[in-house]
């Protein structure tokens, strides 16, 4: 089995799968029914993409294990996000702010990820670009008006952007595996993406009147299977079932 | 979100792939037509049922008075002869 590659997988997928699965909690439970239905929409977009990526790591791996077990057995440790996906959604502003941040960059990565030696990663990211310029559109619409909105929304708009700042710069970090899949032409060089991405995002901000956090001390972790202590409770969530009563299908 | 319940109501309009005109499908609240538009997106065409979208805030929409349907419709209901129903079609035309 190729371990670079089935790492790379599950470093993209994982991103995709928590983030989703945060997306999902607001089922009903959306500020309006209109945007609970859009919160769930996006979820439901990342979870088909998680499937095709976890059915191709299963394929690599080809242990016996499918995508199921790969997506819902492994322990916090191994799982590969970053920590921006798994941070709560503490309020609309900050589900608005961790979509947006994760977005913009998510949409640079797979418009690369199209151009990749692999045929069925750039077939994956052919499909998923279409789904994820509309996400990158309905959070970027949002932070917009809820930045240039009331008094009361641009405060806690702009204090969303200031707590998730920190989660920015690991989305570009690489770990050992990415590197040599970058040398294959496998992999998307993220390093590439970054200036351009705090660009479009400075740019975004100010457009809704907010500013851009100065602070350069960034959180780091999630990509090496160190996270925050918000994963745990989310995977006892996402889990449940499955541990509760192994094997179960429905 | 104090201000959810002040957001008007809009009218949502889809064409489908295979039908012609817009329909009627429902309506939502949205606080611009960008909005209504997005949202109508997201409550109304997710299981792929159109391939356009018409939104209208409602309030713009004259309706006819049930309670003049006496006189609106029931005129109509015993002109039978308004209907094409009084000549043969040629077995050749088709999609009449």
């Amino acid at each position: 089995m190729n371990n670079n590659l089935y790492n790379y997988i599950l470093g993209i997928a994982d991103n995709s799968l928590i983030l989703g699965q945060r997306m999902g909690e607001l089922c009903g439970h959306g500020p309006t029914l209109e945007t609970d239905i859009a919160c769930t929409n996006i979820s439901l977009d990342l979870f088909g993409q998680v499937r095709s990526y976890f059915q191709y790591a299963a394929k690599i791996a080809g242990d016996g294990r499918t995508e199921d077990d790969i997506a819902m057995l492994r322990k916090e440790r191994e799982y590969k996000n970053v920590l921006l996906a798994e941070q709560p959604n503490t309020n609309f502003a900050y589900t608005i702010a961790r979509q947006f941040l994760f977005d913009v960059y998510h949409l640079a990565f797979l418009s690369e990820l199209q151009n990749s030696k692999d045929l069925t990663l750039s077939a994956i990211a052919k499909k998923c670009v279409k789904e994820v310029s509309y996400h990158e559109r309905f959070s970027s619409d949002w932070v917009k008006r809820l930045g240039d909105g009331t008094e009361e929304s641009h405060l806690k708009m702009q204090e969303a952007i200031n707590d998730l700042w920190t989660y920015t710069d690991e989305l570009f970090h690489q770990t050992e595996s990415d590197k040599v899949m970058i040398k294959e032409g496998v992999a998307v060089d993220t390093a590439k993406l970054k200036e351009n991405y705090y660009k479009q995002v400075s740019a975004l901000l100010e457009e809704a009147t907010l500013e851009t956090p100065e602070s350069k001390w960034f959180q780091k972790g999630g990509k090496k299977g160190v996270h925050t202590e918000h994963l745990g409770y989310l995977l006892a969530d996402l889990q449940y079932m499955q541990r509760t009563y192994p094997n179960m299908e429905w | 979100m104090s201000n959810k319940k002040n957001w008007p109501l809009w009218e949502v309009f889809v064409r489908s792939k295979n039908g012609l005109e817009h329909r009627h499908c429902g309506s939502l609240h949205a606080s611009d037509a960008e909005m209504a538009l997005e949202n109508a997106r997201d409550v109304y065409t997710r299981r792929n049922e159109g391939v356009s979208i018409w939104v209208v805030e409602s309030k713009h929409i004259t309706a006819s008075n049930p309670e003049n349907n006496g006189e609106l419709f029931e005129p109509a209901q015993d002109k039978v002869y308004r209907h094409p129903t009084f000549y043969d079609l040629p077995d050749e035309v088709k999609h009449m």
